[in-house]
């Protein structure tokens, strides 16, 4: 077996040493009605080859998203990831090395979660930025979670725009915790109905730009009231690339700033590694959840980094912990600040720029199809469409055609009423033939 | 390829007397001293190139950002050169033995790295079509029957996205199932003191009261303790199985009979699955879910902390309130239960957006198929023999705290053998890193008096074995000899000395910053 290193003749020594005559000796602990002693009904070990084989053969039954014109979104966006950012991840450094406990022998992976959080702090505005999160939901859900510990209030209102996903993950993990949970109407563009809801007993109002339609809001009057009545204000983001061409959630008054970072370095994955991006006011810091680098100085008075904060963690706090994560994103963290730093503020904005553009071809050229119906009025590089029939019908019929045309939001929430709305992206990535596709195949499904 | 005997060959002068010679520039000969990114006046530099639109028009108005961001941009060459800087200032795994007990630090095979970068596999939209996306599907079912099937376990939750998620997930069916049962008033979570932080931080955050459960002598659960502690009010416990000591609770067919007749869920946190995996299933021991945490049995890389991915494994009684979305067979292909309808109607919700850690699942299943079943039944027995074979070597120079019978992955020593010495366990643990190797885990489990616990697995040889216990034996007598200096001052030569941690915490610097900083960026030379 290629992966492991002792021969019969290391064990049978070892053993000796040891003072055991059989393997069997070191599992006496384990009780007899638990030990198997025949293998399971497996497959046998097998090489390098046969196993690529069997990998390639299921990898080539998924179409990937570069196959053809292709315009998916919803929390998940196909971007261009450079080549340096996956050739440096794979650093045998970066890839396989532990949480830094030891500082000494983790400045690389420490002076980058540094640079992380710095990024991040600055992308939303807000003073501090943690080493990240598991992905945009969850952190999303951590974020609730902490506003409850900052007001010791316990009812949190989510707004209509927020991601399907993201309410149902908040819902399970902040309604476990006993906190009362109340979701706006799903609406396209409607951000401030979440005004109406803000109360004396609010811990949070948690709101999307650009939300789940793509709709771009400025929510400073909802932070305006939410402070008013002593709530915090959270400010979702599910595509990264947008804070690169709109206002800070920190600018407009947000209070803690969660997102998703896939866009920047990470890939599509189906779903997952992902990264969340979690930052917030410096006042809130020892509240927030996960972990956080700091800046320090070592015997010798040299700048260095370590892991800081940790009588908030689980690992020394236990069960008053701010939270339970300790494994988070670490090399998607990496990933992200390498593309980051690639891209650069004007890089960024460029991209931005670029998304933009690209997003507003696509909607002029799909609203010159007949029976189709913008419905996102302001949007970054994704809006919602009304098509002719169900969403989900449209999107199984032009894959005939080899488009991929967006997601159905009855995908999403089937229970919302909106069988008939199509969520589509345009990132840099899309051409101009491919908008021309789409269009083509759109107009000849619906006619 | 002959060497060019053209110009001087270099041969060593006398060797001097200082070991502290220093470099002019305060460079330590190739290890590069590395400044930020915000300190290398990129802000207007960067290292893409795009088609710029034609149009730079926007209906976007006053949604616009106008202020500066606040991002360096840094040119591709010198992108590359940054990070691999600080990528030579990481221990690795791949560079030396890590013996970190409790997070198996094993070896990750490249093939993984491949096949999950297939681009159907990374180039896969979580919401496209399932038409699309069958393969895909697919390789979640079949990682899932190999999960269900090494554990006897009838279900799994594949969705979690690291170990102490995964906890969080058993945690909450096992909430939803108290409460189908009008059992919801059970209000507590027994642990052993030796637990895992994430096991009383993940009951806390469900809302649970944590009551802890004592330990023998011989490092086990205390059975007395446990029977006194369970009662009505008690909703789960949670062992580590094999647990912190590196032991396997030998009472656990009885610990899990007695929480049953309690009422009780069984949780097992499965950390330690990486010393029972092909010989041992959990579902024969009684359990009810346990987590799994592909990055240390199944080596998917920890990434300088993650991610890493925690299915949960389900009994029959935990089952229906697992969390969506899951992967069910329909005719001839596959599709995901995604809503709380149907099948689904007892799910106690969703954890995550999308599906789970994919990227993850591919590199796990394929460490599966390599392995088989008989390899992965070799990966306990080694990853046994390795941390016996650390035992039994190092007994002679340090204390083990369990030194009766066998230990399972891992070999668990305490500080009495320092007694006296003015050499602590951090002291200890920090000389490791000038003689090569990576700290063990120190002063967990609380259980043991400033523990070093250390586990081997199975993907080290006997030589690094041996190179591994020569260095801590010599360590081990010059602590005993008197030499202080050599651990007090630890590390000496690691990329920076020892780092002062209270000031960190004390002030907090989470960010760069651009005013000046009292610490300038500092020279890396030794005084």
């Amino acid at each position: 077996m290629r992966y492991l290193p002792l021969t019969p003749a290391d064990r049978a020594e070892m053993l000796g040493v040891i003072g055991a005559a059989t393997i069997d000796d070191l599992f006496v602990d384990v009780p007899d009605a638990a030990r198997k002693a025949d293998l399971f009904d497996l497959p046998l070990h097998a090489g390098e080859m046969e196993v690529e084989r069997a990998l390639s053969a299921l990898a080539a039954r998924n179409r990937p998203a570069g196959a053809g014109p292709f315009f998916c979104g919803a929390g998940a966006y196909k971007h261009h990831v450079p080549a340096t950012v996956d050739h440096i991840i794979q650093r045998s450094e970066f890839l396989t090395s532990y949480t830094p406990y030891q500082p000494e022998i983790a400045q690389g992976t420490l002076q980058v979660l540094f640079e992380f959080q710095t990024q991040v702090a600055a992308l939303t505005g807000l003073e501090v930025a943690n080493a990240s999160m598991y992905d945009g939901s969850t952190a999303c859900a951590e974020a609730v979670m902490m506003a409850q510990r900052v007001t010791r209030r316990k009812k949190a209102v989510l707004s209509g725009g927020l991601h399907p996903h993201y309410a149902a993950v908040t819902q399970t993990i902040a309604h476990a915790e006993g906190m009362d949970i109340t979701r706006q109407a799903v609406a396209i563009d409607a951000e401030a109905d979440v005004l109406s809801a803000i109360d004396a007993e609010t811990a949070c109002v948690v709101v999307q730009t650009p939300n789940v339609f793509g709709v771009v809001t400025d929510v400073s009057k909802i932070a305006q009231a939410a402070h008013a009545a002593g709530a915090l204000l959270i400010v979702v983001t599910t595509e990264a690339v947008s804070y690169g061409l709109l206002k800070s959630p920190g600018e407009m008054g947000a209070d803690i700033a969660v997102g998703e970072g896939q866009s920047i370095g990470v890939g599509l994955n189906y779903g997952g590694p992902y990264i969340g991006l979690f930052a917030a006011r410096e006042k809130f810091v020892r509240q927030m959840p996960g972990r956080l680098c700091g800046e320090t100085v070592d015997a010798e008075g040299a700048r260095g980094f370590v892991l800081t904060l940790s009588t908030r963690e689980q690992h020394i706090r236990r069960e008053k912990a701010t939270s339970n994560i300790c494994t988070n994103s670490g090399l998607c963290a990496l990933a992200f600040t390498i593309h980051m730093t690639l891209l650069g503020e004007r890089g960024l904005r460029e991209l931005a720029a670029l998304n933009h553009s690209r997003a507003r071809e696509l909607r002029e050229v799909l609203a010159a199809v007949p029976g189709v119906e913008i419905l996102s009025p302001r949007f970054f590089n994704e809006f919602a469409i009304r098509v002719p029939g169900k969403a989900a019908d449209v999107v199984e019929a032009l894959l005939a055609d080899g488009v991929v045309a967006g997601v159905p939001f009855s995908r999403l929430d089937p229970k919302a009423g909106m069988d008939d709305v199509l969520l589509v992206a345009a990132t840099e990535t899309t051409t101009r033939d491919d908008i021309a596709a789409f269009a083509k195949a759109l107009k000849g499904r619906t006619a | 390829m002959a060497m060019s005997n053209i110009g001087r060959p270099t041969q060593p002068q006398a060797a001097g007397t200082s070991s502290a010679h220093t470099s002019l520039t305060g460079a330590r000969g190739l290890l590069q001293d590395e400044a930020l990114i915000f300190e290398m006046d990129g802000w207007d530099k960067t290292g893409v190139d795009f088609e710029l639109p034609d149009e730079d028009a926007s209906d976007l108005g006053d949604l616009v950002r106008t202020a500066p961001i606040g991002l360096p941009g840094l040119s591709e060459p010198e992108a590359m050169r940054h990070f691999v800087r600080l990528s030579q200032k990481n221990h690795a795994i791949d560079l030396a033995l890590y013996p970190l007990g409790s997070c198996t630090m094993k070896h990750n095979p490249r093939l993984n790295e491949k096949m999950a970068r297939l681009a159907g596999f990374g180039d896969l939209h979580p919401m496209a079509p399932q038409s699309t996306t069958q393969g895909a599907l697919e390789l979640m079912d079949r990682l899932a029957h190999w999960l269900k099937t090494l554990t006897g376990m009838p279900a799994v939750a594949l969705s979690p996205k690291a170990g102490a998620h995964g906890e969080l997930c058993g945690l909450l069916a096992i909430k939803a199932a108290h409460e189908a049962k009008g059992q919801g008033h059970r209000r507590t979570v027994l642990v052993p003191t030796s637990a895992h932080g994430t096991n009383p931080a993940t009951a806390a955050f469900v809302g649970y009261d944590v009551t802890e459960i004592a330990q023998t002598a011989d490092g086990r659960v205390d059975l007395a303790d446990l029977e006194a502690k369970l009662s009505p009010e008690v909703a789960a416990i949670m062992v580590t199985n094999p647990n912190t000591c590196g032991l396997f609770e030998r009472d656990i067919i009885e610990i899990a009979r007695l929480t049953h007749a309690a009422g009780a869920y069984f949780y097992c946190d499965g950390a330690n699955f990486n010393a029972i995996v092909g010989r041992v299933r959990p579902g024969d021991l009684g359990v009810d879910a346990m987590h799994i945490n592909l990055h240390k049995t199944f080596s998917t890389p920890h990434g300088g902390g993650g991610p890493g991915a925690g299915p949960v494994v389900l009994s029959e009684a935990l089952a229906p309130y697992a969390p969506t979305p899951w992967v069910v067979s329909a005719g001839e292909g596959f599709k995901l239960v995604e809503e709380a309808e149907d099948e689904a109607a007892d799910t106690f919700g969703r954890m995550v957006a999308f599906h789970g850690q994919m990227g993850m699942f591919v590199r796990a299943y394929a460490y599966m198929l390599s392995h088989g079943t008989d390899g992965l039944r070799q990966v306990a027995e080694d990853a046994v023999l390795n941390a016996n074979y650390i035992k039994a070597k190092l007994s002679p120079v340090m204390t083990p705290a369990f030194p009766d019978g066998p230990c399972m992955h891992e070999a668990l020593f305490d500080d009495s053998w320092l007694e006296g010495t003015g050499v602590t366990t951090l002291d200890f643990a920090k000389a490791m890193i000038d003689e090569g190797f990576h700290p063990m885990t120190m002063y967990f489990p609380l259980v043991v008096h400033g523990a070093m616990l250390i586990e081997p697995t199975e993907t080290e040889s006997k030589q690094e074995l041996d190179r591994f216990c020569h260095a801590l034996t010599l360590l081990a007598q010059a602590a005993k000899a008197g030499d202080v200096e050599r651990f007090t001052g630890a590390p000496y030569l690691a990329p920076m000395r020892r780092l002062d941690e209270t000031q960190a915490a004390r002030k907090p610097r989470l960010t760069w910053r651009p005013e000046p900083t009292a610490v300038s960026p500092a020279p890396m030379a030794a005084e």
